[in-house]
């Protein structure tokens, strides 16, 4: 290869070894993001996978001498773009499921068939060119690449450009368009909801918060009553209805006889019996014994 | 290395996308199929750009990261408004074309 002769020269006319190996090993790497994003049962992970690609091909970006496009690439790409993707993955909800039905039978053995065919085709196109040798970008880029490319977008492609304006303007009031939706009712005022509360008088002080005295203070962990009961109400009504709760009550109760045992053990104190006594339980009948 | 290798490396990737769009029935995961094939088709535009040695290829890459951006906003819009009606994000379910 031309050696490289200061940060002038940007690209080569042919490429180094050191160029070979990171094709392959980002190559395959590449690949195989690609082949999870599409085979993954859940969107999330395809969409990580999908995002390692995407970080893959801006290397290959800033290898080939696109130096500006490799940046963009990262910055909108698995900046933006992917971000915006889980974004609407977490809307939509991690677990709902792909259906894995057929709805056309043999569809997928067909698909995939298609995929073969079309990649052969490609394939076969490109191995009928006769392209061996890079003709490099050390000219084009001597100036900056940043510059190049400002001066073919102001100059040659400024009509594009600001076509591609009015596109994204477009594009951001579809999408408001699309996802606004019109209230059809008065929201109701806090004051409002609060005498409505009252005038119902189901439950009128402020619902439990959850994770209290369990184990963790997630929100989809119980708050514990004073008797270690799980307090369903202190997980919101999603959640509940959903079934995710997450119940620790027995650990919880198992950790605090534990840490009782060990502080008794410190103290040097005997381990409690527990003696029956008229309206009290034994827990509570250790920690009045511990204040003693 | 033989500068093809980017193309059919390209070439694979498309490939693939196309692959994920005809086989996967979450429109959310089509959708990413969609820009794996967009990337597919930059990565040959800017292997072309430095074969040739000129930066055209690169300006059309960057006007296919913006068209892409804006398909994107668009898309996801219309998929969570698909989900709002249907409670499923599955391209089957969209078989008509009211909501």
């Amino acid at each position: 290869m031309t050696a490289m002769t200061g940060t002038s020269v940007l690209a080569a006319y042919t490429t180094s070894t050191g160029e070979a190996v990171q094709f392959w090993i980002l190559g395959t790497i590449a690949v195989i993001g690609a082949l999870c994003t599409v085979f993954m049962r859940k969107a999330v992970h395809s969409a990580l996978c999908l995002a390692g690609t995407m970080i893959v091909l801006a290397v290959f970006y800033l290898a080939n001498g696109a130096y500006f496009l490799g940046i963009v690439q990262i910055v909108v790409y698995t900046g933006a773009i992917m971000m915006l993707f889980l974004f609407v993955v977490m809307l939509v909800g991690v677990t709902a499921a792909d259906s894995l039905k057929e709805t056309i039978r043999g569809q997928r053995w067909l698909a995939l068939l298609c995929g073969l065919g079309f990649g052969a085709l490609l394939a076969g196109g490109i191995g009928n060119a006769t392209l061996t040798e890079f003709e490099g970008l050390a000219a084009a880029n001597s100036a900056g690449n940043i510059q190049g490319l400002a001066a073919l977008l102001f100059g040659k492609y400024v009509f594009a450009f600001e076509i591609t304006g009015a596109l994204l303007i477009t594009a951001s009031v579809g999408a408001m368009v699309l996802t606004h939706r019109e209230r059809t009712e008065r929201a109701k005022t806090q004051k409002e909801l609060a005498e409505e509360r009252v005038r119902k008088g189901e439950y009128v002080p402020p619902l439990p918060a959850p994770g209290v005295y369990a184990r963790h203070n997630a929100v989809d962990i119980a708050g514990l009553l004073p008797d270690g009961t799980p307090s369903e109400l202190s997980v919101s009504a999603t959640l509940r209805e959903r079934g995710q709760i997450r119940d620790v009550s027995t650990e919880a109760i198992a950790d605090l006889r534990a840490l009782e045992q060990r502080s008794a053990e410190r103290l040097e104190r005997n381990p409690l019996e527990p003696r029956p006594r008229p309206g009290g339980s034994t827990e509570l009948k250790r920690a009045e014994e511990a204040q003693q | 290395m033989n500068p093809v290798n980017y193309l059919y490396l390209a070439a694979l990737l498309f490939t693939i996308g196309a692959t994920g769009v005809l086989i996967r029935r979450n429109a959310i995961v089509v959708f990413m199929c969609i820009e794996l094939m967009l990337n597919a088709c930059n990565l040959s535009l800017i292997a072309f750009s430095r074969m040739h040695g000129n930066l055209d290829g690169q300006i059309i890459a960057f006007f296919t990261m913006v068209v892409a951006a804006a398909e994107v906003v668009v898309g996801l819009a219309i998929i969570v408004s698909l989900f709002r009606t249907r409670h499923s994000a599955s391209v089957d379910d969209a078989a008509l074309m009211k909501l």
